[in-house]
């Protein structure tokens, strides 16, 4: 049944491509910006690039989660998805993993470019894709949460900034060290350390915490 | 004993015991905290030693522990209250959550605009990027995140449930941002005042703050009950007991009026 779930979300998704493709040129877009707005100059833009990527990284992610309920929720087949015999939790963590294999995954892969582009050092090249694929996963958990809460409210978009960016800051504060300490030549495995023990925490919690949003969500 | 706790946990939903038992909560709450400021803050700043280093701006210590003790701890309150809400569906522990979100986001901001002001002379600049500073900061957009919530849904059992989880969740990530932040940067002095170690403070103004603290704890409930007795009116506006209390008041005013 979960299985099934999943298949069906992965082939939804990707029969609507441009949704697939936004968070990516979102990502890009963003990241192009601060050279605009700071400075062309590459030493500069070489010593803000891990920040600038985990902030656009973290943005992208954001603005693709309003996409994980809504189109259930407004079609009617989420309040059907809860009253499944398997707990809610698992059917919001198919949820979790199609959001993280569709809009955290592509942002591993294409950070590199953004990396090259910024000037960012070679040592930074391998603690970045390694935060985006360690932490991506942490950003889509705890954005359920935001995402079970406003699924039902017009005013959605807005309010869900507000609520996640606050917990994502554990996230952003240990990946951007990860990479500075690769680009420093120091080793980054206690920032890796941490960034997987947060994803455990948000694994047992957010799944839980998710479900019983999209309950008090759809009470009404 | 356990007839006693169900009558009690009846009791506790029942807004008309809880606002007669709060208007007697906030009369004591203050007076203790009015005597307990008036001691602390006069005491703080008129009697107190001035710091060999600092001299006398240090005094603002006075609200600024106090008020980020506080709003720290009033997250926590609002969380616990949220989930006695949640697990045992007590419908008074929902309203003192909700009314606890307000106080709670400007205690955060008191305390940040008097650590900016006190930053001042002793840093040379109004905010710098510390672990301690930051922290509030998020702490105050978690508050934010709660409020937004509470405008955000029309239906108040909705609300009050989706905030209650938002201020759940977010009190499980207080520890976890609170050290990523502390080491991720540390300029702040460390905490003045620590449970398990003496005081690094000389008692003269150490005991003052003592006094200031319990005093915005006393303050702090009375501004809680009486937000919430507010709220507990509002609800129940078109209940008995609320139109007999009205109606008392009103008689006793125009009573008042004539002598």
């Amino acid at each position: 049944m979960l299985i099934a779930l999943l298949k069906r979300d992965l082939l939804l998704a990707f029969r609507s491509r441009g949704d697939l493709l936004n968070p990516l040129m979102f990502f890009m877009v963003v990241a192009s910006l601060f050279p605009l707005a700071v400075s062309p100059d590459p030493a500069l833009l070489g010593s803000i690039a891990a920040g600038v990527i985990w902030v656009g990284a973290l943005l992208a992610a954001l603005l693709s989660l309003d996409l994980m309920f809504k189109g259930d929720y407004e079609d009617g087949s989420l309040e059907q998805m809860l009253l499944m015999p398997q707990p809610a939790m698992l059917m919001v963590l198919v949820k979790v993993l199609v959001h993280w294999l569709v809009a955290g995954l592509p942002l591993a892969f294409i950070a590199p470019l953004l990396g090259l582009m910024l000037g960012l050092a070679d040592g930074g090249f391998m603690p970045l894709i390694l935060s985006l694929l360690l932490a991506t996963p942490t950003l889509s958990l705890l954005g359920a949460i935001g995402a079970g809460l406003t699924v039902g409210l017009r005013k959605g978009g807005m309010l869900m900034p507000l609520l996640i960016l606050p917990l994502y800051i554990p996230v952003l504060i240990f990946a951007a060290s990860a990479v500075q300490a690769g680009v420093q030549g120091t080793s980054y495995l206690g920032h890796m350390a941490f960034l997987g023990a947060y994803l455990a925490l948000t694994l047992v919690v957010a799944p839980l915490a998710a479900a019983a949003a999209l309950r008090i969500s759809l009470a009404r | 004993m356990w007839t006693r706790l169900k009558r009690l946990y009846h009791k506790m939903g029942s807004p008309k015991w809880f606002y007669q038992i709060s208007t007697l909560c906030s009369k004591w709450c203050m007076a203790v905290g009015s005597v307990l400021m008036l001691t602390g803050v006069v005491w703080g700043l008129a009697f107190a030693p001035a710091d060999y280093l600092q001299g006398n701006s240090f005094r603002i210590i006075y609200v600024h522990v106090p008020a980020s003790l506080l709003s720290q701890s009033a997250y926590i309150m609002m969380a616990v209250a949220g989930l006695v809400g949640l697990v045992w569906k007590m419908k008074m522990s929902f309203v003192v959550a909700k009314v606890i979100a307000p106080i709670g986001a400007s205690l955060a901001i008191l305390s940040l605009l008097t650590g900016a002001i006190w930053g001042k002379p002793t840093w040379g600049t109004w905010w710098v990027w510390d672990a301690r500073l930051t922290s509030m900061l998020i702490l105050l957009f978690l508050y934010f995140g709660v409020i937004a919530i509470y405008n955000a849904i029309e239906n108040d059992e909705m609300a009050n449930k989706a905030a209650a989880l938002l201020a759940i969740v977010g009190s499980i990530n207080i520890p976890v941002i609170k050290y990523s932040v502390e080491w991720w940067n540390t300029l702040h002095q460390p905490a003045t005042i620590t449970l398990s170690k003496k005081p690094t403070m000389a008692p003269e103004m150490f005991i003052p703050l003592v006094l200031t603290i319990f005093g915005f704890y006393c303050w702090f409930a009375v501004w809680v009950f009486a937000r919430a007795r507010n709220e507990v009116l509002l609800k129940e506006r078109r209940t008995k007991w609320v139109r007999a209390l009205v109606q008392a008041r009103q008689h006793k005013s125009q009573i008042g009026g004539d002598a």
